[in-house]
């Protein structure tokens, strides 16, 4: 393993700090337990909270500000946060308007985030993202995994938050989004857990796995590496197929999101290929969004995410938002 | 046996050592069908409960009970974390209810644990999970308490229950936790938390056995 470490149990501390110390403009770091949150609190609005395990990096930190989230709380690498850690957060961000906890769709996620939701004392509620289409048995109790499409979600909710709407529309709004935006990847390499050293998976030099999960979690099936054209046709047939009439002559979202070790250069290559396939099936490509914004370490490939857009949520996707990661308008 | 605090903390300690020595076991099968976190995980919980073995000891059992559970909460992280947590926090809710004093009341009060995890990760057995061991083994321990076997006839009977309900998950098909993302690839893998919890009733076992507690 060759990775920046001075030690792993210092790893996340180190990190964060570096963090807070080249954005003291937009967050501030709370240790013991962590979380973070924005430099100056906001006014008036249902706070918005998300986390989950570290190395999906900029995800969810990277999304605190003006337009966006109040807080996050980042777990141990790939490891959900703690209750203590959200009820921290909440207590420390809540303006008397409720709190909306954004979640992505994972056991260990869902069950912290479910018992700090109960032990807390102020109003809150949940939105569930699942984005993932790549794991499609509905008899899988746990669902669908939550993904890049947790972006778009964050950014919209942040948004409508902003505007003084209350905890319920703030929840429906998530909700609505996450139930038309479906996504799947595709890993050429195994991302490196830094605690365990080595590579999570094997994968040879002509293989890939599609529909891989963002912790390394093995997809729908081991394939020989093929021309990015059929890859990615694959990648839009499942997402379509899982749209399903949604996409009918629809204005869309396209995310190209890298997942750490691809360069922008193949990102674009990805877009490109991706937007002509939804043109031709009658779709407008209306926005877009192409970088790492839901990593898995430094896992190489991509995973594509397409929102159906309506204008409600073209409004809070084209608002002003300030993060470290994403930052328009303002 | 009667459940006091000095058997609780000997038998985190016990845990503890286990779930270090039997790390080649537990790793590498959350690596194959998991997402290779659950030994880090359980490993930082049993660490801070060793490190509050002093501040446990002036605690009644149940009192002792819910100390773990809470800072199983706050250290595990992931799924292994409320579930645990939520095991412990129904064991010592047992406890307080029956006091302790015998097999068969420490035999209640770790099913009503179990009762408690499964409402937590709203499970089954069958599903290729730590409830493949913790079911059976709640099963074993109350109807061997019932028998009035030894403590250490009971104990023989729990590890017997643990090792067959962990064998059970190799043929099962993950349909819970992150495996259940793998279909039929997680057939023919032992269930990493089934593992783990085997070795830590083991261990207990092992603890009591070993002080020739009756």
């Amino acid at each position: 393993m060759k990775k920046f470490v001075n030690s792993i149990d210092s790893m996340l501390t180190e990190s964060l700090s570096g963090f807070e110390k080249a954005h003291p403009d937009l967050v501030s770091l709370h240790l013991k337990p962590n979380y973070l949150t924005r430099k100056n609190k906001a006014k008036n609005k249902v706070a918005v909270i998300s986390g989950g395990g570290a190395g999906h990096e900029p995800l969810h930190a990277g999304f605190i500000g003006k337009g966006m989230l109040d807080a996050a709380c980042p777990g141990q690498v790939f490891t959900s946060p703690t209750p203590d850690q959200m009820i921290a957060a909440a207590e420390a961000v809540h303006m008397g308007k409720g709190v909306l906890f954004i979640v992505k769709n994972y056991a260990g996620d869902v069950m912290n985030f479910e018992m700090a939701g109960e032990m807390l004392s102020v109003e809150n509620s949940t939105v569930l993202t699942s984005d993932d289409c790549a794991v499609i048995n509905s008899t899988f109790t746990d669902g669908r995994r939550g993904v890049a499409g947790t972006v778009i979600v964050e950014k919209c909710v942040g948004s409508i938050a902003e505007t003084g709407a209350d905890l319920a529309s703030c929840k429906a709004l998530g909700d609505k989004i996450n139930a038309q935006t479906a996504s799947i990847g595709v890993a050429f390499t195994s991302c490196t857990v830094p605690a365990a050293g080595k590579p999570t998976f094997d994968i040879g030099e002509s293989e890939i796995e599609m529909g891989i999960g963002i912790h390394g979690e093995p997809g729908r099936k081991r394939e020989t590496m093929r021309k990015a054209d059929a890859m990615i046709k694959d990648m839009i047939d499942a997402i379509l197929t899982d749209l399903d009439d949604k996409t009918k002559g629809a204005e869309v979202l396209l995310l190209v999101n890298g997942l750490g070790a691809t360069p922008l250069m193949e990102l674009y290559l990805i877009y490109n290929v991706a937007e002509k396939l939804l043109r031709e099936q009658g779709m407008t490509v209306a926005r877009s969004l192409v970088g790492n914004y839901t990593t898995a370490i430094d896992m190489s490939g991509a995973s594509i995410t397409v929102c159906v857009l309506d204008d409600e949520v073209k409004q809070h996707w084209d608002s002003p938002v300030h993060t470290v990661a994403l930052r328009k308008g303002i | 046996m009667s459940l006091q605090t000095k058997l609780i903390c000997s038998s985190t300690a016990a845990i503890h050592a286990a779930i270090i020595t039997h790390k080649p076991d537990i790793e590498p099968l959350d690596q194959a069908i998991g997402d290779g976190d659950h030994y880090i995980n359980i490993l930082r919980g049993a660490e801070g409960i060793d490190g509050m073995a002093a501040e446990l000891a002036s605690l009644s059992a149940d009192e002792a009970l819910n100390k773990i559970a809470m800072k199983l909460l706050s250290s595990i992280g992931g799924a292994a974390g409320p579930l645990f947590a939520s095991f412990f926090m129904g064991m010592a809710s047992g406890i307080k209810r029956n006091g302790g004093k015998t097999n068969i009341d420490i035999a209640v009060a770790f099913a009503a644990g179990v009762q408690e995890l499964i409402k937590r990760g709203k499970g089954k057995v069958g599903e290729k999970t730590m409830l493949d061991v913790l079911v059976p083994v709640a099963h074993t321990f109350i109807f061997s308490a019932i028998e009035n076997k030894t403590t250490a006839g009971i104990c023989a009977e729990i590890n017997a229950s643990a090792d067959k309900g962990l064998a059970s998950t190799r043929d099962l098909l993950a349909t819970k936790g992150r495996a259940a993302g793998l279909g039929g690839r997680s057939v023919g893998h032992l269930d990493a938390g089934a593992k783990s919890c085997q070795v830590m009733i083991k261990a207990v076992c092992k603890n009591i056995t070993r002080k020739k507690i009756k």
